[in-house]
């Protein structure tokens, strides 16, 4: 094990985050700090609770998922995709790290900045709402699991990707839109029959609810099945990286 | 002396079906400075690129000090030091960091004193604070040297080194690569300038379409070189060469209106004087003569015709 070049990627990407820390860390904390204001506060007030839940609290776990989602994948995506777009990468891929040393540099470090960017927000939401975490270790493990799940799956963007559209497409026009849909502002049974088993096949909705679930105790689907999903994609992240570094798609010829 | 890499029958065929490597084998001794010689797309960078295993050969086998670059991928890239042809640095990344970040991708102990001594030796000290992206293209180029130095690499491959690089600049590179093979490291080097290979090189390859088509020592090369031609412009057309000139190595050319003299300067005596004797005695007539020597230009365009 090359611990000194794992060392030094991940080093190397969290002093990134830390030189560009408005656009990781400030950025997404004000923008959650809004939809506080707009969907807790402002029009919060109006809306009944959700399974006993008040509304500004029913959403915090479904912004930080959210926050998590978009920011890992981003994250990880510009972390490899930057040195592939400057020319840099031949330093990595010349030099003597395996595959897995060189995922657990870039994905660690993607992972490590989404969770601290999690609890950074979880922080900012006590601010608004009264927080009550019924099951914190789950809730830690939730937030780690996603957050490197979703940090490969950047990854992989960030080596799919030829161009700077291509990294922003799945987090804009995939991740977005499934995050919103996935009841990060609402319970799933709030909406007709037909549409709760269409959500059902949204992955994120699965994220979401087990992760509601570590903090109140309130699900849309089963937390068992919540885990699974995670450990699924998981591994279902870990294949296709397994096959990228096998095949060399997209680094080597 | 031994090999430090040895290159045996190594193809490349690119997805597209583009060939860029056609059987190559080559052997590289131990502290010796390497020129590969060869036009721009001849299969420079790519043959470099897979010593250090960025590209991946379609088959073959390469081995430095013994070890095989697929199955001791560890070992091998922990002796290699590369320079990549293009100025490509991490724009936002400070001198000293970007060097240290390379010491320990290559699996090496942190150690601030060597990055010093390094980046002192490329004339980068005062800058090692400085963002990649303020510097000029010639200090770019030092930086990515001392990235390539910074894990003590026994074999360090310079890809054009001096490509876009003032006249100055070249010489200080050429006496960082003379310092760096004085301390002991084997050294490969790329260019299209014959001049560099010239000045710098103990042996010569040259490379074109692919394929190596000859790999000589400078000191041989620059004999081959040592000929040389007397040509004279004839006031008459000769027919033949008189037979009392048949012992001098003499050609005919331009239908008869020039005679050419092919010489070696490496010898004691040209044999220019009584060859002009023999000539004048002859009743033959010149109106002009020139001499031209052909450059390891010359040679190489030959070689790269073919």
């Amino acid at each position: 094990m090359n611990t000194q070049a794992i060392k030094a990627i991940y080093n190397y990407e969290m002093a990134r985050a830390f030189r560009t820390i408005g656009q990781s860390i400030a950025s997404p904390v004000i923008s959650t700090a809004l939809y506080f204001i707009v969907f807790g506060s402002a029009i919060g007030t109006r809306i009944t609770e959700i399974d006993g839940i008040s509304y500004g609290a029913f959403i915090v776990p479904g912004l930080i998922m959210f926050s998590i989602l978009t920011q890992s994948i981003s994250n990880a995506a510009f972390g490899i995709y930057f040195p592939r777009f400057t020319g840099t990468i031949y330093e990595v891929l010349s030099a003597p790290i395996s595959p897995l040393e060189i995922i657990i540099g870039y994905v660690g470090a993607a992972a490590t900045k989404s969770v601290i960017l999690g609890l950074i927000i979880l922080a900012t939401a006590h601010l608004f709402v009264p927080l009550d975490i019924k099951h914190p270790f789950i809730m830690l493990l939730f937030l780690v699991l996603t957050s490197l799940t979703f940090a490969m799956l950047g990854f992989i963007i960030g080596i799919w990707a030829d161009g700077f559209e291509k990294l922003q497409i799945i987090p804009l026009l995939v991740i977005t839109p499934l995050a919103f849909l996935g009841g990060t502002f609402y319970s799933i049974n709030m909406l007709p029959p037909f549409w709760q088993t269409v959500t059902l096949f949204n992955p994120v909705v699965y994220l979401i609810s087990g992760f509601r679930w570590s903090f109140y105790e309130i699900s849309d689907v089963n937390v068992g099945m919540s885990l699974l999903a995670v450990v699924l994609f998981l591994s279902a992240a870990i294949g296709v990286i397994y096959w990228i570094f096998k095949s060399g798609y997209q680094l080597k010829s | 002396m031994k090999n430090s890499i040895e290159i045996k029958n190594i193809n490349k065929i690119y997805d597209g079906g583009f060939q860029a490597l056609k059987d190559i084998n080559l052997s590289i001794t131990e502290g010796e400075i390497f020129a590969l010689l060869g036009p721009n797309g001849a299969g420079k960078t790519t043959l470099i690129s897979t010593i250090c295993g960025i590209v991946t050969p379609t088959n073959g086998s390469i081995k430095i000090n013994g070890y095989d670059i697929e199955k001791d991928y560890r070992q091998t890239r922990s002796l290699i030091g590369l320079v990549p042809q293009e100025l490509t640095t991490d724009a936002f990344e400070s001198v000293w960091a970007t060097v240290s970040f390379s010491r320990g991708l290559f699996g090496k102990k942190a150690n601030p004193a060597y990055i010093e001594k390094i980046l002192k030796s490329l004339s980068l000290w005062d800058k090692k604070d400085n963002k990649l992206m303020t510097l000029s293209g010639g200090m770019k180029r030092r930086v990515l040297i001392a990235k390539a130095l910074s894990h003590e690499p026994k074999i360090l491959f310079l890809d054009e080194p001096t490509a876009g690089v003032d006249v100055e600049l070249r010489k200080d590179m050429w006496n960082i690569v003379r310092d760096l093979r004085e301390s002991g490291v084997t050294i490969i080097l790329t260019t299209h300038y014959i001049e560099e290979a010239e000045e710098m090189a103990d042996r010569i390859g040259v490379i074109n379409n692919g394929e190596i088509i000859l790999v000589e020592n400078k000191t041989e090369l620059m004999q081959k070189l040592g000929k040389k031609q007397l040509t004279l412009e004839l006031t008459e057309k000769l027919e033949q060469i008189p037979e009392t000139l048949k012992d001098y190595d003499l050609e005919l050319k331009e239908d008869g209106t020039q005679l050419i003299y092919t010489y070696n300067t490496t010898q004691e005596r040209t044999g220019i004087t009584t060859m002009l004797n023999a000539i004048s005695n002859c009743k033959i007539k010149f109106r002009d003569l020139n001499t031209k020597q052909s450059s390891l230009e010359e040679i190489f365009v030959e070689l790269v015709k073919k």
